[in-house]
């Protein structure tokens, strides 16, 4: 049933589910902790595996193959490219560190949660691996359902319309996109059981006409688009951040948004291309209009979650923006990026939760002074705000500078109206390290204590990831480039 | 062949046997095993082709491995219906032996408007299917509000059964053949015939009304809400499918060459059902008139298989008929047993009744179309199915906005269940109703349903398999 070997890319995504079902039937809280921990540790131990044998000859497709609804042409595959290798292993690494980080919160129903947690694992990696239109629609979704489940149930007050909100905007999206998929699907070419096909490779064979392609490019995009956010489809975003339970808003932040990128990578680029030529200066004007918009707003604002929210907008934006330059350089940086966007944001959550944690607020203005009484966490912090506005020697200089290469090269005023949101997002981002770290300590920060082991390791080791990537990429460079070269080559 | 004429002689043995029967529970024992005979000797005749009977139909009747498809659904839905709702059947009133019998000769009904070839035997489907029905409706005697539903249900009934009979008049009248066979319609090259298009007309107006379609819909609310809950069940599941066989088979035999001369009746047609159906859902507060305009809603979509009229149309439609009574019989079967039926009184139900709640929402995310569940695998086919088509592509955008619109209905309901506190009167009282239990067994037959629902959602194949065409 399962071909003739098991497969790192299925057990990527079938061991967290796996794991995650069996999490639902233990009953004692602190073995539900420990066995998640376990799992996705041993699911990153699988990760780094996967990265470690790309030049092994045997393993270099890393595909797994198995006919699942024969009658209608769509198999059950999973392969491993580049850029799927970067955003699983992004996807594996996070999740022990999310999982560390509130390894002291308590849940209640610990076992639901844990095993919620595990399953949007799943289909997270589904999503970053499948070769298959129907397979990736599938784990798009099975994404969405646990995600949807943690915030309702474990969220802030008014988590239960912000989440329904989030839901019908992404279920209305992943309709168009199914509708999109079954257009397109009807084109491809037969197999030997049915008379199309839901592979990746038939899908880019596919040959439409100009006016398919305009059409059915906004059907995929639609759905892209509020998942990443960008700019009139994002107003989901910054209630469903503020609701989440954090833990939660990291997932969403850190990995989720980037199946909207991704999407747009593999299965956007490649199937539409005229379209995208078509569409890239509406596309890129959204962006830009979006990162300067949410950055202003990121400056007016006084809870620290919403100021994280719309700074991931705008980053969000510049990413999608320089997706649609269609240039080489840009595409690999928006790839580096994905990657340091989603440690940099997650470390940024850690921070704002462990605030709230310990004083009970995220307002900026009833913080200050933090400095004094935790200095550990503030150096900490300074490097993270300082990758978060891109600076040299951090993760995100590499990625941001070469997107905004892509985008001058593009049009240069895209490039200098993008420039601004870069230092909006300084002005905002040191704002809020002045504010809440620096100044006298008040009457609410005063109980302030240094973290605790479990909050210094996760932070140390993102720390480390962000120095680690900013000064030697070349890893990162090499995983991106083979998966870059076919879509750019395209345009070309 | 045999199940028609084993639920038929099972209605009879039910009726007289209600004289013999001592307690209030054996007449539930025998309907149950019969309903298991009839299915066992349904699936012989689907695998192997073995009859018990040998009549010589005059080609009145076919039995297609689609036909036999969808009677084999409508059965075991029918049988799981039993096992959950069965004992709820005995409260409704003293006559327990007589419902069973009722509801053996609405099968009867269905299995013949799974299976007709000529339009008479259409026609006594559909009545056979129809009389028992609204005795069932008015069964709770002391009721006014069943009482009404019961005489609402006949009278309108009657008026489409009127219509269809007109229409079969007039297909027969036009027909150079002189003929009722289905296939054996002359339509003629071109335009249809004036007669004809007017019996088609009829036809149409009268099935819609059995599938309540919109604009024929006015009485599904007013029946589904008067009649008692168990029969309701029913009535929205097999017999509603029943009807979209009938449908489907009168317009693919007869009416299939001239698909393009009604096919912007249609879907006219089915957009009016999916939009009136989800925009009044969305405003209901009883859970149980909000599943009424649901079925309305999920006829609108069964009809986009009227509409396609192609393969995959007549696959995604069985598909779709299994996963939209799958869900359906066990959410009722759960409501049944609720002290409260608005969506308040699901408020807090994670937390009383787990199991309850969890297989709840299985049935509600598979109504709803989300993947891994088969009502994602019907929605899907029946898409495919409409896109394939090629006409119409509006018909397909308003339909995922509709779809879109009740995941809003079905999801309060899981959100009263697991993110909601119960109110006051359901704390002192709790969320069951009185007299109501939630056994092991019934506990377990809702969670292998469930798994039988997720089951279909990764493996399709295993019921379109079956279909050979």
């Amino acid at each position: 049933m399962f071909g003739n070997y098991i497969t790192i890319p299925h057990l990527l995504v079938l061991f967290p589910l796996l794991a995650g079902i069996l999490t639902f039937f233990i009953r004692k809280e602190s073995t539900v902790k420990a066995w998640s921990l376990l799992s996705v540790m041993i699911t990153l131990l699988i990760s780094i595996a996967s990265i470690y044998f790309r030049n092994n000859k045997e393993l270099s497709g890393l595909t797994f193959n198995y006919m699942w609804l024969k009658s209608i042409g769509s198999s059950f595959s999973l392969a491993l490219d580049g850029m799927g290798r970067l955003l699983t292993f992004l996807t594996a690494f996070s999740f022990p560190i999310i999982l560390i980080a509130n390894y002291k919160t308590v849940y209640k129903n610990a076992n639901v949660f844990y095993g919620l947690f595990l399953l949007a694992q799943a289909g997270l990696m589904g999503v970053f691996l499948s070769t298959d239109a129907l397979l990736f629609y599938f784990f798009w979704e099975l994404a969405l359902i646990p995600v949807y489940f943690l915030c309702s149930y474990w969220g802030g007050e008014k988590r239960i319309a912000a989440t329904f909100k989030f839901f019908i905007y992404t279920f209305t999206g992943s309709l168009f996109l199914l509708v999109g998929i079954i257009y397109v699907y009807l084109l491809t070419g037969a197999t030997r059981y049915s008379d199309h096909n839901f592979s990746l490779t038939a899908f880019r064979a596919v040959v439409l006409y100009a006016n398919q392609q305009n059409f059915l490019f906004w059907l995929f995009f639609i759905a892209f688009a509020i998942k990443m956010p960008i700019f009139p489809f994002h107003t989901w975003q910054p209630d469903t951040y503020e609701q989440s339970p954090t833990s939660v808003t990291m997932i969403l932040s850190g990995v989720m948004v980037k199946m909207g990128l991704f999407g747009l990578m593999r299965w956007v680029l490649p199937i539409f291309p005229m379209a995208v030529l078509k569409f890239d200066n509406v596309v890129i004007g959204l962006s830009v209009v979006g990162m300067i918009y949410a950055s202003l707003i990121a400056i007016k604002q006084d809870d620290l979650k919403r100021l994280a929210a719309y700074s991931s907008i705008a980053h969000i934006g510049l990413m999608s923006a320089a997706i649609f330059t269609m240039q080489t350089v840009a595409l690999e940086g928006v790839v580096i990026q994905m990657f340091a966007h989603g440690i940099n944001i997650i470390g940024l959550w850690i921070v704002i939760e462990l605030i709230e944690r310990q004083l009970g607020t995220r307002k900026i203005s009833e913080l200050g002074g933090l400095a004094h009484k935790a200095p550990v966490l503030t150096i900490l912090l300074v490097i993270i705000a300082f990758a978060n506005i891109a600076l040299p020697l951090t993760n995100a200089f590499v990625g941001e500078f070469m997107m905004f290469s892509g985008l001058f090269k593009f049009n240069i005023w895209y490039a200098a109206v993008a420039g601004i949101s870069i230092i909006l997002a300084a002005v905002y981002t040191l704002n809020m390290v002045q504010k809440v770290f620096y100044g006298e300590t008040n009457s609410i920060t005063g109980s302030m204590k240094e973290i605790s082991w479990n909050e210094k390791l996760v932070l140390v080791v993102i720390v480390i990831m962000i120095f680690l990537t900013g000064v030697f990429p070349q890893p990162i460079f090499e995983l991106t480039k083979i998966s870059v070269a076919p879509i750019s080559t395209i345009f070309e | 062949m045999n199940a028609i004429l084993l639920t038929a002689i099972w209605g009879i043995i039910m009726m007289f046997g209600g004289v013999f029967f001592k307690s209030k529970q054996t007449p539930k024992y025998w309907a149950i095993a019969g309903l298991v005979i009839i299915i066992i000797s349904n699936y012989l005749e689907l695998t192997t082709g073995a009859s018990f009977f040998e009549i010589e139909t005059k080609y009145m009747l076919s039995f297609n491995s689609f036909n036999l498809t969808f009677i084999t659904i409508a059965l075991v839905s029918t049988l799981l219906y039993f096992l959950l709702s069965g004992s709820d059947i005995e409260k409704v009133g003293d006559n327990v032996s007589e419902y069973f019998a009722l509801i053996f000769f609405v099968l009867c009904g269905v299995c013949l408007s799974a299976t007709y070839n000529t339009l008479l035997i259409l026609f006594l489907g559909i009545e056979i299917m129809s009389i028992p029905l609204y005795i069932l409706t008015g069964s709770d005697k002391r009721n006014l509000k069943s009482n009404e539903a019961a005489l609402k249900y006949f009278l309108m009934g009657a008026f489409s059964t009127g219509i269809m009979l007109m229409g079969i008049a007039f297909i027969y009248g036009g027909n150079s053949e002189a003929s009722f066979f289905i296939t054996n319609i002359n339509i003629g090259e071109g335009k249809m015939p004036v007669l004809i298009a007017i019996g088609m007309v009829f036809m149409l107006i009268a099935l819609s009304f059995k599938v309540s379609a919109a604009p024929f819909h006015f009485w599904t609310p007013d029946v589904y809400e008067g009649a008692p809950t168990v029969f309701t069940s029913f009535m929205a599941t097999v017999v509603k499918i029943a009807g979209f066989i009938a449908f489907i088979r009168l317009f693919e035999n007869s009416f299939g060459k001239v698909q393009a001369q009604w096919q912007l009746l249609v879907s006219v047609i089915t957009a009016a059902t999916l939009f009136i159906g989800n925009l009044t859902a969305v405003f209901q507060q009883s859970v149980k008139r909000m599943l009424a305009y649901s079925s309305i809603a999920q006829a609108g979509f069964m009809l986009l298989a009227v509409f396609a009229l192609n393969i995959t149309a007549m696959q995604g439609l069985i598909l779709y008929s299994a996963a939209y009574s799958l869900a359906t019989i066990g959410l009722f079967a759960i409501l049944i047993r609720m002290y409260d039926y608005t969506i308040d009184g699901f408020n807090g139900l994670a937390k009383n009744q787990p199991v309850l709640a969890v297989t709840a929402t299985t049935f509600l995310l598979s109504l709803t179309g989300i993947p891994l569940t088969a009502g994602f695998q019907g929605k899907f086919l029946m898409l495919i199915a409409a896109i394939r088509d090629g006409h119409h592509h509006w018909l397909v955008f308003w339909a995922i906005i509709c779809a879109a619109v009740s995941a809003y209905y079905y999801f309060k309901i899981i959100q009263a269940m697991f993110f909601k506190q119960a109110g006051q009167e359901i704390q002192d009282h709790g969320s069951i109703a009185e007299g109501a239990t939630i056994t092991t067994g019934f506990k377990v037959l809702l969670i292998l349903t469930a798994i039988l629902i997720i089951l279909l959602g990764i493996f399709p194949s295993l019921i379109t398999d079956s279909l050979r065409f």
